[in-house]
């Protein structure tokens, strides 16, 4: 390998050959990088906000359900294990957290107006680390145990409704009979969401009191686990597998919420079909560098292959300097993305341009997310392709004939 | 043994309708240490017969052999490695790589062959001293004259020791002294080390050093003298 030596010598001098031309090479693949990674940290960031919230509403990372409740989510369809059966399986096996709730349509009524909502009869001990929300920033309370009497809604139903903190109102909503089944309600608690959609749909009240209220026993609709990853969460699957029968069917997030799931996948996929469209705009500047860089040295180029240095060296030679390049330019692109998402950590607010984003539910804060993962896949695409591209201006200089270039006045 | 065998070696050259023969039935043949010196006008087809003894230009018709080995009718990665371990050259026009300094042109062969570190800096600092170049290892070709670029180049071509050194005007930037010193240099290595020598030139101070003179014109050898008897 004592070839490699020479060639990485002559790479380097001759990169630093035209300061300018390299200079200007350099910002551009740096600012390049920098926009590959930092639109992608950005995207990552609303996505992984979208994905944190909304599981922390709705599913958890994995769970169970009675398996007619799939199609059928009704009162009807519970699942057939007990809350005492369900603590057996469940309490010891070393979950981050899990709870089983009650969730049912419901319609709430104030006295000027009524909504439908979705009820979630739960229990707030178990429920404090799946909850979207923090149960001290509640204006007034949460509900302090499952058998509280209180509900509690989020603020923008309050305001739909025109109640408010201490005010009654009713559920009504169907027992499994098909009867009604309703109760008046105190509201002790409103909670405030990213989204006012969310605000608007879920209703918090007390499972022994849901369950009283409907006649359901002790029974459930669902169980939910959260494990440490959301992007991981075979651990939770398996172990929750392991420990039911096929009177329950076990189910991850993104196959609950197939919208979200489907989104991540796209998202995904955009960020490398980003950092390709970035790269094909780099590759045209650093492919003319190389063809202007390898025209002007015909004639060392044709004096080395004269002097017996093999064509593949030359390849290799010129295939090297652009690596560096392309290093040099991804360091800079790194750090510069490095330095300018750092300071933007605790947020960017987008509140501003981004009332429309609510509706996908984005919140108006956008955190960037810098992933390792997506540094590299940037720096190995751009590496990757910049070989490639190098091939054709490097595979030119080496076809050189020695005599034609050594003896040109 | 023979050096260098040439048989009837032609090369033609188009220039518009004008087919010049740069080349034209050339034989020759150079014993192993021999010291020659070409010597034709300009436009005589020195450099055309150096390229192809050198391996670096395949003559039209007419075989070629250094070393008893034939070379016209070889690969081009075999002429490579032929030229990288048997031939030293000084060109005619271009004979540095600009980003490298005098030394590292210098070891430039030898590291292309492999030689280790230590090796070529001794060798390359010897050599460089000996041309009168002590002091100036790590210039730059453009930090440097063209006498003194001249000589870098000449280095190179002997420092790995090759057998054969093909010289195209290797005094053309220089003056009568340092000539002299080059000359009295090439005379040395070709006694001690038997390497062979041809040497293209005008200069008749060069003609003088060589034990055997030939003249060509328009591509063919007019005068073949053997000097040693002079
Ligand atoms: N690539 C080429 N294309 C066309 N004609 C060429 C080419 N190379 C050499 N010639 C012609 O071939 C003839 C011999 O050229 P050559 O370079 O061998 O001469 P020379 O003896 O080295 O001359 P000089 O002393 O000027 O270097 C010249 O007439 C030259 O014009
Ligand atoms: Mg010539």
């Amino acid at each position: 390998m004592h070839l490699f030596g020479v060639l990485f010598q002559l790479a380097w001098r001759n990169l630093w050959r035209n300061h300018r031309r390299t200079i200007i090479m350099l910002g551009a693949i740096g600012v390049g990088v920098w926009a590959m990674i930092f639109m992608t940290a950005l995207t990552r960031g609303m996505v992984d906000q979208m994905v944190t919230d909304s599981i922390g509403i709705l599913p958890g990372h994995v769970q169970i359900h009675n398996p007619d409740y799939l199609d059928d989510p009704s009162i009807s369809n519970r699942i057939s294990y007990t809350d005492t059966e369900l603590r057996q399986k469940f309490e010891s096996a070393g979950f981050e957290s899990w709870a089983s709730r009650v969730r049912v349509p419901a319609i709430v009524t104030s006295e000027r107006d009524s909504r439908g909502v979705t009820l979630l009869g739960v229990d707030p001990v178990a429920e404090k680390d799946i909850s979207f929300f923090d149960y001290a920033e509640v204006e007034g309370r949460f509900l302090s145990d499952s058998g509280d009497k209180g509900i509690v809604i989020g603020g923008k139903l309050a305001d739909k409704l025109e109640t408010g903190l201490g005010k009654r109102i009713v559920i009504m909503s169907q027992d499994p009979d098909n009867d009604i089944a309703d109760r008046g309600f105190r509201i002790v608690g409103l909670y405030s969401a990213n989204t006012s959609a969310v605000e608007e749909a879920y209703a918090y009240i007390g499972k022994s009191t849901a369950q009283a209220m409907l006649g359901i026993g002790d029974t459930s609709t669902e169980v939910v686990f959260l494990g440490t990853e959301y992007r991981n969460v075979e651990p939770v699957y398996e172990a929750v597998a392991e420990r039911v029968d096929e009177r329950v069917s076990v189910q991850r997030w993104y196959e609950i919420d197939t919208y979200l799931g489907t989104m991540l996948g796209v998202m995904d996929g955009f960020v490398l079909v980003w950092v390709i469209v970035i790269f094909l705009a780099l590759s045209f500047g650093l492919v003319n560098t190389l063809v202007m860089a390898v025209f002007e040295r015909v004639r060392e180029i044709g004096l080395m292959l004269a002097l017996g240095m093999k064509p593949g060296s030359i390849l290799g030679q010129i295939i090297i300097e652009s690596m560096l390049l392309l290093t040099l330019g991804l360091a800079t692109g790194n750090l510069l993305a490095w330095a300018t998402i750092m300071p933007l950590r605790d947020g960017i607010d987008i509140s501003i341009v981004g009332e429309g984003m609510e509706m996908w539910g984005a919140s108006s804060m956008l955190y960037p997310k810098l992933y390792l993962g997506d540094m590299v896949l940037a720096s190995v695409v751009v590496l990757l392709l910049g070989f490639l591209a190098s091939l054709s201006p490097a595979w030119r200089a080496s076809r050189y004939e020695p005599v034609e270039a050594i003896t040109k006045a | 043994m023979t050096a260098v065998r040439c048989v009837d070696l032609c090369k033609t050259y188009c220039q518009g309708d004008q087919d010049i023969k740069a080349l034209d039935h050339v034989s020759i043949e150079i014993a192993e240490s021999g010291f020659v010196c070409l010597s034709a006008p300009s436009g005589g087809g020195k450099t055309t017969l150096l390229n192809a003894i050198g391996g670096l230009d395949i003559p039209d018709s007419g075989e070629v052999y250094v070393a008893g080995q034939r070379i016209d009718n070889l690969s081009k990665g075999a002429l490579a490695e032929l030229r990288l371990r048997q031939i030293g050259f000084v060109f005619q026009a271009y004979n540095l790589i600009p980003v490298l300094t005098a030394r590292e042109n210098v070891e430039f062969v030898m590291q292309v062959q492999g030689v280790a570190a230590a090796d070529r800096h001794e060798k390359s600092t010897a050599i460089l001293k000996e041309v009168g170049l002590e002091g100036l290892e790590d210039r730059r070709p453009a930090e440097m004259s063209g006498g003194q670029q001249q000589r870098v180049a000449v280095a190179r071509a002997i420092a790995s020791k090759p057998s054969l050194v093909l010289a195209d005007e290797p005094t053309a930037n220089l003056d009568s002294k340092t000539s002299d010193e080059l000359m009295e240099l090439f005379t040395h290595l070709n006694e001690h080390h038997k390497t062979t020598f041809v040497i293209a030139t005008h200069d008749r101070r060069v003609m003088k050093y060589a034990r055997r003179l030939i003249r060509m014109l328009d591509g063919r050898i007019v005068d073949d003298i053997d000097q040693r008897a002079a």
